[in-house]
């Protein structure tokens, strides 16, 4: 059997791939892109729900939301060290990061203008990641396979934990519960673009399907987080903002209006309301942090010195 | 989520290119944990750290943040040895010795349980 015969064996049989196996170059590519990315995502994803750990409502609040952080960066960490399997490093790819060569979820580049943002990103954005990553969970590729299901775990709470503080809103002041409307406007069409282009306009879905790293499409996705979060927005008596929103019977799904592919591909692009600010302020806090890195390397060389 | 973020018209989809680094890194470690009292560790990830004491540390922060560990170690990943796939193949794909499996043997159904 060719290494070739043997990994397309792998795959077919439900298998996983595993590091040192062999595999065609453009699976392990595909992989280190997508893997970084998704790192990349978790880790500038960071900021939004920072920006809002000094003002959180309560101090019950503030504790959940610096776990919640705190997670994240767990989850860049489970996500970098997948990656490095394939052969890469971690601060190889943080490079890539900050010179503008790698990209992160486009949702991260739009602002968290209220409180009432941290629910809603708990509940649509991480409500989206999870749609997302219980199909990683059985990717073909064991370390990235192996991350997802640690990830869902933690992103169940993030979600929960998101929805229950809107319900705190949604049966609060009128002025709160506007709050939590507004946050559902202006994240609602983001939260449907983090599925990605239509299946027909998507590059490279047909081949990471065939490699069962992707084994559900943008498309149905999509259709999924809508189906499962319509009932959710219901029980808080918010609105979701598409008037073409409706239960279709003979379907037995919800049709919606669709995106506003100009904006998606401005935001992929580069061109969105925060994605200069994120890459700065990742590239600030990496540089800020160099002395703390020396540091400690040169602390561990002087104590491997003296212990010698 | 797609994080599989899309490609927009006239870039390329992968990014050969390697990134230079201006500065040594911090090795790297494999975390072992132990979920409770009884059972053997398990490998669980990895991470990198300038020593086995902020090893032992991070492993903790990032790894049991939930009660999963009793106990934790960390291994320096050079520290590691493996044999390559082809070498393990040999002895897994090839097993010639059937009569070192339990199930090869018959035993009457009158002598009962064995």
């Amino acid at each position: 059997m060719t290494p070739e015969e043997r990994f397309e064996a792998i795959i077919a049989a439900e298998e996983k791939i595993e590091p040192p196996d062999w595999m065609p170059d453009a699976y392990r590519n595909t992989l280190i892109r997508q893997i970084a990315q998704h790192a990349h995502s978790e880790i500038i994803g960071m900021q939004p729900e920072g920006n809002w750990i000094s003002r959180a409502p309560t101090l019950h609040r503030k504790a959940i939301l610096m776990a919640k952080v705190q997670d994240e960066a767990g989850h860049g960490l489970y996500l970098y060290s997948a990656a490095e399997t394939l052969g890469v490093k971690r601060d190889e790819l943080q490079t890539l990061l900050h010179q503008g060569k790698h990209k992160y979820s486009s949702i991260f580049n739009y602002p968290t203008l209220s409180w009432a943002d941290i629910g809603t990103i708990g509940w649509l954005v991480d409500g989206a990641a999870i749609t997302n990553q219980v199909m990683l969970t059985r990717c073909s590729y064991g370390p990235y396979a192996r991350a997802m299901v640690r990830i869902c775990k933690e992103e169940s709470f993030h979600q929960r934990q998101g929805y229950e503080s809107l319900i705190a809103l949604c049966s609060g002041s009128p002025q709160q519960k506007a709050m939590a409307q507004d946050a559902l406007d202006r994240w609602w069409w983001p939260s449907l673009m983090m599925f990605g282009p239509h299946d027909t306009d998507s590059t490279h879905t047909e081949q990471s399907m065939e490699w069962k790293i992707k084994r559900v499409s943008n498309d149905d996705l999509r259709q999924q987080f809508v189906d499962m979060t319509v009932p959710q927005a219901d029980y808080l008596g918010l609105t979701i903002p598409d008037p073409e929103l409706r239960w279709n019977e003979e379907r037995g799904h919800y049709d919606f209006g669709e995106i506003d592919w100009d904006e998606f591909w401005a935001v992929v692009k580069g061109n969105g309301p925060m994605n200069r600010d994120r890459v700065d302020h990742k590239v600030a806090a990496w540089d800020e942090g160099s002395w703390v890195r020396e540091a400690a390397l040169a602390h561990a060389a002087k104590r491997a010195e003296s212990a010698a | 989520m797609t994080y599989d973020v899309p490609v927009a018209p006239g870039e390329s989809a992968v990014v050969e290119e390697r990134a230079e680094l201006s500065a040594e890194t911090w090795p790297m470690w494999e975390v072992f944990v132990r979920a409770r009292r009884g059972i053997a560790h398990v490998h669980i990830g990895s991470l990198h750290a300038a020593d086995a004491e902020t090893a032992l540390q991070n492993a903790r922060d990032v790894y049991t943040r939930r009660g999963e560990g009793a106990s934790l170690w960390v291994v320096r990943s050079s520290e590691v040895h493996a044999f390559e796939p082809e070498e393990i193949s040999d002895f897994v794909d090839a097993n010639e010795k059937p009569y070192r499996l339990a199930t090869t043997y018959d035993i009457p159904d009158e002598v009962g349980h064995m």
